[in-house]
């Protein structure tokens, strides 16, 4: 019934939303950081944990539609392991895909954030991916205010 | 349907409705947004600006007269239909926004003061929340909020305590867009009048469901946009008691509000001109006179069966859909079903439903405050018009049931 929908919501993303991985409270976390999109009420706190300048965890707590928890989901996943500098390289390119500037994906750059691609085509929506992006950008800036995508 | 609609003549009227929306036939939902324009309202833009289009009250000239008076008819038009005294009493604006921002601004400034106090509803969008809010940082006035029980309804009587010696004025809306809640308007009109406290209805949701009678309500001020009631957008009507407006200082300065300027001093034009500064939206105010007319033929008191029909017919379905909860459950209540799916967000129902041609709204509705009251983000809305059919009801439901599905 929604198959043209098919490349916007893949399975990973379904799955994600139902299942969301790092969904938790960080108790000792070294960042922390508010993203709210406040006329879709799409809201997340986002937790790091640093090990000098590498992401050494990450976690999240909050609600939002599909696209957004699957979105912070599959971040949290990715940048664990990864310096400041790769992570922001991989926002870089993250965003570039979802806004369809890069119309090659560059699938080994992006990995499974590929699944994310199809927000291009619904241009309301590119919001809800990057979301959570912008938040882990504030945190690695190791800035405090609430960050927003409207 | 036993109301005596013709539905097929009606959806006829709306050469939109036989848009393809991803290639499925569209089903038109968001009317409390915006609601769809008839072929009689398109083409009276069209034929104004082919034959008739001129700026008004100026020009001596032929197409400044016929300008006119097709712009004047309008105003007569909207005096009828909300059964007004007189002409007077109609001031053209953008929308019920900008009403109720002439309201504040006008009557809040010269008669509003610090520690005076100003009521409205916990249920208002925030175009009857914001305007005053602004008048409350300029005078120190004091907003105070009546609040509403689980079901979307405004709890009278801590509405009726909130009535104080200091409360000035009374904003109410009398259909609420994000629940659907009808008001009980004149009750509120007579405790507030019993008081000496003029009262503010925001009509942009109940004036295309019913029959509105300003004179019959007993209110001051009633505000209301073309755009919901099938008119063109940038045209809408804040009808005042004539009284009330010729003490009211104007709200803005400038071309047709005025009727004699030197770098002294300027006289003010008389009512409704007084409000009106600077060209109207000519061919706006025609399209809403002609919206008039098309509705008119059909008749409120018509249109309001039918979409009551609707309304009782798509509650009972929504509440076979498990998962499913209404927001907004009112005894009386416009043709608004606002819900929520469990673990699935209004956005992600907006675009499945969009898919499927089906337009919803999905977000808060500019109504903030009522979405915290209920605990949820947002909700998904279907509202309905006129031209929506038990059929479309059927296809958003089956649309539900099929994206719970889906998410799983």
């Amino acid at each position: 019934m929604f198959d043209d929908l098919r490349d916007l919501y893949q399975e990973v993303i379904f799955d994600h939303n139902r299942n969301p991985r790092n969904f938790r409270v960080m108790e000792n976390a070294d960042r922390k950081v508010e993203g709210f999109n406040p006329l879709c009420g799409d809201r997340l706190t986002l937790y790091l944990k640093m090990d000098g300048d590498m992401i050494a965890d990450a976690s999240f707590q909050g609600s939002g539609c599909a696209i957004s928890t699957a979105s912070v989901s599959l971040m949290t996943e990715i940048v664990k392991g990864k310096t400041e500098q790769e992570a922001e390289d991989l926002f870089k390119k993250f965003h570039e895909m979802t806004t369809g500037k890069d119309e090659q994906i560059n699938l080994e750059a992006i990995g499974k954030l590929a699944v994310l691609a199809g927000v291009r085509e619904y241009p309301a929506r590119v919001k809800c991916a990057t979301l959570a992006w912008h938040t882990l950008d504030a945190a690695l800036k190791n800035e405090q205010k609430s960050i927003s995508t409207e | 349907m036993t109301t005596g609609l013709d539905i097929n003549k009606i959806r006829a009227d709306f050469p939109i409705l036989a848009e393809k929306i991803r290639n499925k036939p569209l089903v038109y939902l968001d009317n409390a947004a915006t609601c769809q324009k008839p072929q009689a309202v398109i083409d009276s833009i069209v034929h104004l600006y082919s034959h008739d289009y001129a700026n008004v009250h100026r020009g001596v000239h032929t197409l400044s007269i016929r300008s006119t008076d097709k712009f004047e008819g309008a105003r007569t038009k909207v005096k009828d239909f909300i059964n007004a005294g007189h002409e007077k009493e109609i001031i053209f604006v953008r929308g019920a926004t900008e009403a109720i921002n002439l309201v504040a601004q006008s009557y809040g400034k010269a008669n509003i003061k610090a520690g005076d106090e100003i009521l409205i509803t916990a249920m208002e969008h925030h175009s009857n929340i914001v305007p005053w809010q602004l008048l409350c940082q300029q005078t120190g006035a004091i907003l105070k909020v009546a609040p509403i029980n689980l079901q979307g309804e405004l709890i009278y009587d801590e509405f009726e305590k909130l009535i104080s010696d200091k409360t000035r004025l009374v904003s109410v809306v009398h259909m609420s867009n994000a629940l659907g809640t009808i008001n009980p308007v004149k009750k509120i009109i007579a405790a507030a009048h019993a008081k000496g406290i003029p009262v503010l209805l925001d009509g942009a949701q109940a004036i295309p469901h019913m029959a509105v009678d300003v004179q019959d309500l007993d209110c001051d001020f009633y505000a209301f946009s073309g755009h919901k009631l099938y008119a063109p957008s940038g045209i809408g009507v804040l009808y005042g008691k004539q009284a009330l407006l010729e003490a009211m200082p104007p709200y803005q300065g400038g071309g047709d509000m005025i009727r004699k300027v030197t770098f002294k001093e300027t006289e003010y034009n008389t009512l409704p001109y007084k409000f009106e500064a600077g060209t109207p939206s000519i061919a706006d105010a025609v399209g809403l006179g002609a919206a008039i007319d098309y509705l008119s033929v059909i008749g409120m008191d018509k249109i309001a069966a039918y979409e009551a029909e609707l309304l009782t017919y798509a509650t009972e379905k929504a509440k076979q859909i498990t998962g499913l909860r209404i927001i907004g459950e009112a005894e009386h209540k416009g043709a608004i079903l606002s819900f929520v799916l469990d673990k699935i967000h209004p956005h992600d129902i907006g675009t499945m439903l969009d898919s499927l041609g089906i337009a919803v709204r999905a977000g808060h509705h500019c109504a903030m405050p009522v979405m915290d009251f209920f605990e949820v983000p947002a909700t998904a809305r279907a509202s309905f018009a006129m031209y929506n059919t038990k059929e479309e009801i059927d296809v958003l439901m089956k649309g539900i049931e099929s994206l719970i599905e889906v998410f799983g």
